[in-house]
This record gives C-alpha cells, sequence and structure tokens, in this order.
C-alpha cells in the first residue's frame, strides 16, 4: 500500500490516539511538574476603641488573579515527586537514620501513602495471578470434557464475573459478604464471634479483595485455556495412549507444555490488568486499608473543587515507570514474533 | 482412538461435574442472590437476624404487605434519576461503537495491507497504549478540559473513550483483517478498483464476522467504564455505572441501598442478554492473540 494511501486510511484512528492516549501522557508529565499556588496572605489591621491588633487573613482576591493568570501553579520542578505523598525522599533518610532495626525501619516506609499503595498493588497483583492461573486451566479442562449441549450454557455461566465491570462485580460480592450479607452473617454465627467482619483487620480486608480479583479474572483465563485446548495436537495424545499413558500423563506431559506459551500471555495480561486495581477498592469500601496506586490518583481527582493536578500527575508518572517495567516481557515477545513472521 | 481418547472414567465424570458445578456456584450464585434481593427490602437483603429473611421476604411483607416489591426500581429510576443514566449510557455506548469502529476498520485495513516497516512500530505504540492504565490518562485529560471548557459533557467522554478503544481495536481487527485474503483485494486493484473502492466492495462484505467482535469489545467498554465516566463527566451527564457509586455516597435517603442494588441488576441484565446472543464472537475475541499469537 502506498504511503499517501496509508496514511488516509490510519489518520482518523492515529489522531485520535495521539491526541487522547499520547498528549495526555505528556500533559500529565507536565503537570506534575507544577504544584497548585499557595495562598496570598495579608495583613489586616483591626482597630477598636480598645487598640489595633494586626491578623493574618488570605487575600482571597490576590490568590483568584494569581490562579487566573497562572492556572496550573507555579513551577515546582521534581518537588512533587519527592515529596512526602510519593517518593517520600526526606522521610526515607530521616527513617533510615533514625529506626534502631531493618523490621522498624521497613514499618515507617510502608506507612508512607505512596509506598503502602505500591505494596498493595503488586500484592494485588502477584497473589491474583498464580491461583487464577490453576483455576482457570482446571475450569478448562473441566469443561472441554463436557458434552457438546452443555457446553455452551456451561460457558456463559463461567464466564460472568469477567464480564460485568469490576464496581459492580465487587458491590455484588461485598453485599453477600458483608456483616449483614448472607455469607458474612452466617460466617459470624458459625464462629460465635459478633465482630468478625471483613472490615475487622487489615488481612481479612485484603484476603477479600485477592478473591475478588480471582473471582473477576479466572473466565478469562478460562476462555483462552479452553481455546488454546483446542488446538492441542491429536497425534502425540494417540501416541501416548499407545504407549500406555494414563490420562494424567497425558495431561501432564503433552497438554500442559503446547499451553506453556499461553499461560505466559495470560501471565502478562492479568499482571497488567491487574496493576491498575482500584474499583474493588471503592466497590468494598475498603478505602481505610487498602490504597493502590490508581485509587491515590483517583482520589487526588475526585473533588471537583480542588484538585490536585500535580500530585495526581506525578502518581500517574510513577504508574506508568511500574506498568513500563511490567510491559517488557511482553513487548520482547511481540518483537520476535513479528521478527519470525516476517 | 478417537472415541477412546474421549472415553472417562466413572470417578472422573464424577470429579469433573462437582468441579464444574463448584466453579459455576462461585460464579453465576452471587447475581442470582442479587437479583432476588433486589425485590426485597433493606431489611432482608442485609439481614443480620435471619439470612433466610432475604428468602421468605419476613420483613418485606411487613413494610409492603407482599413478599416482593419493585419499590426500590421505581424510586432508583424515577426519583433517583436512573432513568437518565440509562439514556446517558445508550448515547454514549451507541456513539463510541459506531465511531471506534468505524475509525478501527480503516486504520486495522491500512496495518493489514501495507507491507512497510512503519506498520510494526505503530503496532508496538499501540500496544503499549493499551497498556496504560486509564486513570493515569484521565488524570491528563482534567486540567485541559477544564481550560478549554468541555469538561462534563457527553460528547468530550465519548471521544475520549473512542480513543482509549482504538489500540485494542485496532489489534483485534488487524489480526481479523490479517486472514482474510489479500489476493480478494489486490485482484480488484488489479481491475482499476482505488484502495477505498477495494474496501468499500470486496472487503466490507466479508468483514462482519470480525467486526462484531470488535464492536462487542468497544460495547463493553464504554457500558461498563467507571474510571473516565466518573471523572469526566458531571452529576447531571452521570451514565450508569457512575451513578451507582452516587448512590453509595450519599446517606440522605434511606432507601439509597436498595437503589443501588436494584441499579446494579437493571445494569447487569442488558449487558447479560448481549453476552448470550453474542457469546461465541466474544471468546474468539479475547483469544485471538494468544492462540494465533
Amino acid at each position: 500500500m502506498p504511503h499517501k494511501t496509508f496514511f488516509w486510511f490510519f489518520f482518523p484512528t492515529g489522531l485520535a490516539m495521539i491526541l487522547f492516549i499520547g498528549l495526555p501522557i505528556v500533559s500529565s508529565f507536565f503537570q506534575s511538574l507544577h504544584i497548585e499556588t499557595e495562598q496570598i496572605l495579608m495583613e489586616v489591621e483591626n482597630c477598636d476603641p480598645f487598640g489595633c491588633e494586626t491578623n493574618v487573613r488570605v487575600d482571597l482576591e490576590a490568590t483568584a488573579k494569581l490562579k487566573e493568570q497562572n492556572p496550573l501553579g507555579r513551577f515546582n520542578g521534581f518537588g512533587t515527586y519527592a515529596d512526602r505523598n510519593h517518593l517520600a525522599f526526606d522521610e526515607i533518610g530521616e527513617a533510615w537514620k533514625s529506626s534502631s532495626s531493618m523490621s522498624d525501619f521497613k514499618d515507617i516506609v510502608l506507612n508512607l501513602p505512596f509506598y503502602k499503595a505500591l505494596l498493595f498493588t503488586l500484592t494485588f497483583c502477584f497473589a491474583v495471578t498464580p491461583p487464577v492461573i490453576i483455576l482457570g486451566f482446571f475450569v478448562a479442562l473441566s469443561i472441554n470434557t463436557l458434552a457438546k449441549i452443555m457446553k455452551g450454557p456451561t460457558i456463559f455461566g463461567a464466564i460472568l464475573p469477567m464480564i460485568v465491570t469490576p464496581l459492580i462485580g465487587s458491590l455484588v460480592l461485598f453485599w453477600m459478604i458483608d456483616s449483614q450479607g448472607i455469607i458474612g452473617a452466617t460466617i459470624q454465627i458459625l464462629f460465635d464471634d459478633q465482630n468478625l467482619s471483613l472490615k475487622a483487620s487489615s488481612n481479612l480486608t485484603w484476603i477479600t479483595l485477592i478473591i475478588y480479583g480471582i473471582w473477576h479474572n479466572t473466565p478469562f483465563a478460562f476462555v483462552v485455556f479452553y481455546a488454546a485446548l483446542q488446538t492441542v495436537p491429536h497425534d502425540p495424545i494417540e501416541a501416548a495412549l499407545i504407549d500406555g499413558a494414563s490420562r494424567f500423563q497425558r495431561v501432564r506431559y503433552i497438554v500442559i507444555p503446547h499451553l506453556y506459551p499461553v499461560a505466559t500471555f495470560i501471565m502478562l495480561i492479568c499482571l497488567m490488568d491487574n496493576f491498575r486495581v482500584f474499583e474493588p477498592i471503592i466497590g468494598f469500601s475498603a478505602e481505610g486499608v487498602a490504597q493502590s496506586l490508581s485509587w491515590m490518583i483517583y482520589q487526588d481527582l475526585r473533588n471537583e473543587n480542588k484538585m490536585l493536578f500535580g500530585s495526581a500527575g506525578a502518581t500517574s508518572m510513577l504508574t506508568i515507570v511500574g506498568i513500563a517495567i511490567l510491559l517488557t516481557p511482553v513487548l520482547i515477545r511481540t518483537w520476535r514474533e513479528f521478527r519470525t513472521e516476517r | 482412538m478417537e472415541s477412546k481418547i474421549n472415553k472417562y472414567s466413572k470417578q472422573l465424570i464424577i470429579l469433573n461435574s462437582i468441579f464444574i458445578l463448584f466453579w459455576l456456584t462461585i460464579s453465576v450464585f452471587p447475581f442470582i442472590w442479587t437479583f432476588w434481593g433486589s425485590f426485597k427490602v433493606k431489611a432482608d437483603f442485609f439481614s443480620r437476624a435471619d439470612w433466610t429473611y432475604a428468602i421468605s421476604g419476613f420483613n418485606t411483607l411487613i413494610e409492603t404487605g407482599a413478599t416482593t416489591t419493585i419499590k426500590a426500581y421505581i424510586e432508583s429510576w424515577i426519583e433517583g434519576e436512573f432513568l437518565r443514566a440509562t439514556m446517558n449510557t445508550m448515547i454514549v455506548t451507541v456513539s463510541v461503537v459506531t465511531i471506534s469502529l468505524f475509525l478501527g476498520t480503516l486504520g486495522a485495513y491500512a496495518l493489514s495491507r501495507s507491507t512497510y516497516k512503519y506498520t510494526f512500530y505503530i503496532l508496538i505504540a499501540a500496544l503499549i497504549f493499551r497498556a496504560m492504565p486509564h486513570i493515569t490518562l484521565v488524570s491528563g485529560y482534567l486540567f485541559p478540559f477544564f481550560q478549554l471548557n468541555i469538561w462534563g459533557i457527553l460528547p468530550t467522554t465519548i471521544i475520549v473513550l473512542v480513543a482509549i478503544n482504538q489500540p485494542f481495536t485496532l489489534w483485534l481487527l488487524y489480526s481479523f483483517f490479517k486472514t482474510v485474503p489479500k489476493e480478494l483485494d489486490e485482484s480488484a486493484l488489479i481491475d482499476g478498483c482505488s484502495y477505498f473502492q477495494a474496501f468499500r466492495y470486496i472487503i466490507m462484505p466479508v468483514m462482519w464476522p470480525g467486526v462484531i467482535t470488535a464492536g462487542l469489545f468497544s460495547l463493553m467498554l464504554a457500558y461498563n467504564d467507571f474510571t473516565v465516566t466518573a471523572l469526566l463527566l458531571n452529576q447531571e451527564n452521570y451514565t450508569m455505572v457512575p451513578k451507582i457509586n452516587a448512590y453509595l455516597g450519599t446517606i440522605e435517603h434511606g432507601g439509597n441501598y436498595m437503589w443501588a442494588v436494584a441499579s446494579v441488576v437493571s445494569a447487569t441484565a442488558p449487558l447479560f442478554m448481549i453476552v448470550m446472543f453474542f457469546q461465541r464472537q466474544l471468546i474468539s475475541g479475547l483469544t485471538t492473540g494468544a492462540v494465533k499469537g
């Protein structure tokens, strides 16, 4: 296809992507270098019959004027990245000096907002992915053995958790697990403990969120595995059968090796998608004990009157760095595939 | 031989059935429970005293005089303005699907037919764009949108969703167009068609299976989106998902929690119907890229 034709075919979609995906990243970065303007203070002298006193007040007019002149705020360089809510270099340095032991130091660092969120995000990613792959594999294997008429409806039922948006999915589960919902109340009765609930401890909340993550992601793994199972070649299986291999052996030595590349694909997609977790945190109202990087950005932006563009931008940039690290293997894989194709 | 491979021992069949039933219970029961509970009052759906109340509707009978009630639905749809949110969702979904398919088919066709090296870099860039968390993009939109005074309205959100959706659509349709034989449109070109004519008369009639799959994914993205709609729309223009979240946040009405339950059911039901019809396309879409490479 000539360059000119290609250009006109590709122009609309390319423009959309540059304007609304490429530029926002640049804009985020630009915002992260700025910080909200400080309020201008002025001294006012109040005189009454007993004398005069000076008060410090916010000069609303001047502040508004400054904001209008400079809506993005003042230039702050990489200051926002280093502040307490982000990489917190000063706080870490201080903690390093003052803390007596390694665990002490760890405690202080992991209580800083950014590192707390990073810890949860990574824990969530890496705790959800392995069970998803294992469970998805077994569901696919089981459904594959079903009779043909049964397959359609079963698959439909099995993929429901993936179809609904995370917010709705987590709400549906939350309403059951809540201390007044069916499962929550039953657990309380079983353990005879009125205080046992999702919100009782941060560990329980984390576990609930991870269980939700597994519930939501397993259907994707199942569907991909299921499709891959259809492509397993018949000949080696027949040969193994003749040689007297048991069903377990056939699955272990023929089917699983065939599915390895698919499993890595699922793993990478799962890691990438779970890195942006934040809707379940809202659905489970778990803001108190579990914050993720995306949730931090959402929190900075959600108040219409006081949006912290600088802080949100800085967290965004740091999130993108995280994604880039996770993405590298996918990129290398795609690169190689393209090379071999051509 | 074939029959022997697919022959299973009795224990295996039983084990299998138990496992499938176990997974189906986990995946389907929460929705059935919510559906059932949406016809009860709050005291029943969240009954601390006795969970059987939620099934029998003990408090519902006391409060409304019947064991089932559609009070939550009526209130949320009219008083809670869920009707408006539904309309907004429809506008957004239909526009996003139409526009993103239009842009996506053109772009993906060009990508699949060009032999130059830059197509590779474009596809890699699309892959990187696909991986960007939506919230990081939103943090980049807000400030410029406020400055341009286009924040809070539906068209902005539609364009943004279209753009966010493009990378995935491009990849999906690109791998689909690769399976359409090149000879088809090449022969049309030899006969004197321009590329646009070849696309219009040769490719368009055969591209519908791929387009339906891509459309389904655009639909799910637009319908399910929370991140973009919650932050880019003002309260009056909320679509369904942010609206449900808004019900959770306010405590002014006692019945609000049941509003959320009823609207979750209202929002999920159409989606399930669509997926039931297009299950095959959904699955084929999820697996391109994985199985075919």
